[in-house]
């Protein structure tokens, strides 16, 4: 008998009992739907995440961060320096595989006020003028900083829309985009002039928020408290935020200023003294300006508090670490207290959530898989018991034990194949679902291996489900089965 | 050589210690276009005999050549085949597909056979017309009275053209009068060239066979061709009534 008509046998074995190949049906289709549905969510939070990554750098990014010291080398501990600024000239000169340096010093503790406004920015930093390629920001108005800045160690900012929004009022409020570049504000009561502002970062996912909420009428003025867009925002926005959302927020709450500047107005108030160990001056060939070694002048705090770098190439990246290691050990004296941080190490967190839905996600498809072909199994046994003289009759006739065999078997897998298709129906509307539910969310994105590999999946549980059914009817003795009342 | 040669078959079924003889050595020639009667009380044997001659079941000895081939120790899958080629089935419950028309009924030896649908469909009307059920096509079993039903099974025996038909008791569950009829198509088919051996226990029925085979406790009994022996003349029914 050839298989286009065991098929249809199928089939019509299949309509002749509609209802109750549509219940055998609905195990199959759950477990179809929840897979795809699961793999378009999990993809979703991909996608957002893979933005987050973008926005904080890139894979290229690497950030050299202070370490304990080793707990072999503690008795070095006193020779310790921590990061300098030797390590930076250190690593330019001597890590090929390193195409770009940069070096971070922080501040905690530090106040904005203009009016009566203030705010306390989550990142304040001192670097150099590259930060803004290694950090993807993009100055939207006025300018960055640049060497002169640094090397003068003049009172400049680049801020963040966050902080404008907390000092200035945010273009929400005041109904119209507000540049304060120009503009004064006081951080620490020392007076900073605006020279540059980031534009506003957002996820796609906000952006699109951002887009549908205008596109509402806006609310009536002076109703509800007023918004603000600082510190405790995060939870204020309501509605959820997007995977790595956060990220966004951070890059807006920024506020960075020459190194030099930092070094010299906010690290000499800050106290802890050091050896200094090669000036600030930096990048001039002369030896530091501001001072160095064993003045009776107080000696800020060389310390970097970080030291980003960007990698040469992604695919030599652990070379690439090698190499700055050995540069940064001839440094530190072979102390090792400073390591390494990837984003892959930053991003693994993320990933790991991810995993963990896509795991449940996994189970849970799997399990409605397999009560969905136990149902078709169950199914095909109480049809075969129906029909053993039908089965005994063929044989008389002449069907073989394979022509048997593949009709049984053809019937399971087309009523798996059949809720394998309706599954995959399903689970679109599921996800349209979710989208029209919960539009700001990642947007769960059906791919195309998921559906195959749920498709795959019905098929085979139609297969693994009729196998034995389907020898049971095979194996009948066909006088046995005629005999059969 | 005879279509079909038994020689020392014998059935035999172990239950709980005791053996049973269903079939005991039997010897049997039977020749193409002879129309037999196997005849015999209840348990003596006949359905199993049919059932080994019929390729649905082997023998526990002796060997059996039908048309030349030795098929006593042929696979299941072997024995399929010769049933689909060699052998149409007659059975007492007519053993219809519920759920198929008299048309799907009748092709389906062919659709096991692979042949093409216009082929199947045209052998099968062709069947249909033999038995004068073509006009009942389409209907389902369960729309045909027994006789009707009987003669669409018989349409199906017939399909694939087949070197002998099995009949297992055909009448048994029919009132006489269209148990007749049957019979009466029987003997016309056998006219025809087929070659029909019908198991029975009514020897009415037997008498109206050219060649009587009676089976007692597992073991032929009688053997009588009356051709050979000259005893019968004929069928008792009339011949000459039979519509076309
Ligand atoms: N599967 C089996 N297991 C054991 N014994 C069996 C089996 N099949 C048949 N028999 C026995 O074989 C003997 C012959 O059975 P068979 O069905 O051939 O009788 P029969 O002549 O067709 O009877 P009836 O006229 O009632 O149909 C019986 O005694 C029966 O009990
Ligand atoms: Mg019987």
């Amino acid at each position: 008998m050839h298989l286009i008509n065991a098929i249809l046998v199928g089939l019509k074995e299949i309509w002749a009992n509609k209802f109750r190949s549509m219940l055998t049906m609905l195990g199959i289709i759950l477990g179809v739907s929840s897979l795809v549905a699961m793999s378009a969510l999990v993809k979703g939070m991909e996608n957002g995440m893979k933005e987050a990554l973008i926005a904080i750098g890139g894979l290229e990014k690497v950030r050299v961060e202070e370490q304990d010291i080793p707990v072999w080398q503690q008795h070095l501990a006193d020779q310790a320096v921590g990061t300098t600024m030797n390590d930076v000239h250190a690593l330019i000169r001597s890590a090929p595989l390193i195409t770009m340096v940069v070096p971070e010093m922080r501040t905690r503790n530090i106040t904005m006020t203009r009016g009566g406004k203030s705010i306390s920015p989550w990142n304040f930093i001192g670097t150099w003028p590259n930060a803004v390629e290694l950090n993807q920001h993009v100055v939207a108005h006025g300018r960055m900083f640049n060497a002169l800045d640094d090397e003068n160690a003049r009172n400049v900012c680049v801020i963040g829309t966050a902080v404008r929004d907390a000092l200035f009022g945010s273009p929400e409020q005041i109904g119209r985009e507000v540049i304060p570049v120009g503009e004064f504000v006081n951080i620490n009561n020392q007076r900073f002039k605006i020279i540059g502002m980031f534009e506003h970062y957002e996820s796609d996912q906000d952006k699109k928020r951002r887009e549908l909420q205008t596109a509402k009428p806006p609310e009536p003025k002076g109703t509800g408290p007023e918004r603000s867009r600082g510190y405790g925002s995060m939870g204020s926005k309501g509605g959820s935020r997007s995977m790595g959302g956060f990220v966004f927020d951070l890059k807006n709450n920024s506020v960075y200023i020459p190194l030099n500047t930092m070094w010299l107005r906010f690290r000499a108030a800050s106290g802890t003294s050091g050896t200094g160990t090669g000036g600030f001056g930096g990048r001039s060939s002369s030896g530091s300006s501001s001072g160095s070694g064993s003045t009776a002048e107080f000696v800020p705090d060389p310390r970097l508090s970080t030291l980003s770098v960007k990698i040469a190439d992604i695919d030599k990246m652990d070379e690439a670490l090698q190499q700055a290691k050995n540069v940064m050990l001839h440094t530190h004296k072979g102390i090792e207290d400073f390591s390494f941080r990837t984003q892959e190490n930053w991003s693994e967190g993320i990933t790991q959530a991810i995993s963990n839905a896509r795991m449940s996600g996994g189970i849970i498809a799997a399990i409605s898989l397999l009560v969905g072909g136990i149902g078709i199994m169950n199914i095909m046994l109480a049809s075969i018991t129906e029909r053993v003289r039908e089965i005994g009759i063929r044989k008389a006739i002449g069907a073989t034990f394979f022509d048997v065999f593949t009709q049984i078997l053809v019937e399971s897998v087309v009523i798996a194949i059949l809720g394998g298709v309706a599954g995959l129906f399903t689970s679109n509307m599921l996800v349209k679902l979710l989208i029209i539910l919960s539009p700001t969310e990642n947007t769960p994105v059906i791919t195309v291996e998921s559906m195959f590999l749920a498709f795959a999946f019905s098929v085979a549980v139609g297969i693994l489900a009729g196998l034995f059914p389907a020898l049971k009817a095979a194996k009948l003795n066909p006088i046995q089965a005629l005999r059969y009342e | 050589m005879a279509l079909i040669e038994l020689r020392g078959v014998s059935k035999i079924y172990h239950l709980g210690g005791e053996e049973i003889r269903a079939l005991d050595n039997v010897d049997l020639d039977i020749n193409g276009g002879e129309f037999i009667s196997i005849i015999g009380p209840s348990g003596s044997g006949k359905s199993t005999l049919m059932h080994i001659l019929g390729c649905l079941d082997s023998p526990t000895k002796g060997s059996i050549k039908l048309d030349g081939t030795e098929i006593a120790s042929a696979s299941t899958r072997d024995l399929a085949r010769i049933r689909n080629e060699k052998i149409g089935f007659v059975f007492q419950f007519f053993n219809l597909l519920p759920k198929l028309n008299v048309l799907q009924n009748v092709e389906l030896p062919l659709v096991y056979a692979g042949c093409g649908s216009r082929e199947r469909r045209e052998r099968a009307m062709e069947a249909l017309r033999l038995v004068e059920m073509d006009n009942r096509a389409k209907h389902r079993p369960m729309q045909l009275s027994g006789g009707q039903q009987q003669r669409a099974a018989i349409a199906r025996a017939l399909v694939n053209r087949p070197k002998i038909v099995f009949a297992d008791e055909p009448t048994g569950n029919l009132d006489s009068h269209t148990g007749e009829t049957i019979l009466k198509l029987f003997h016309d088919l056998s006219r025809k060239g087929s070659t029909i051996a019908l198991v029975t226990h009514d020897p009415e029925i037997a008498a109206v066979t050219p060649r009587k085979i009676e089976i007692r406790d597992g073991k032929i009994a009688k053997n009588v061709d009356a051709k050979l022996a000259g005893q019968l003349d004929g069928p008792k029914f009339a011949v000459g009534n039979q519509p076309g």
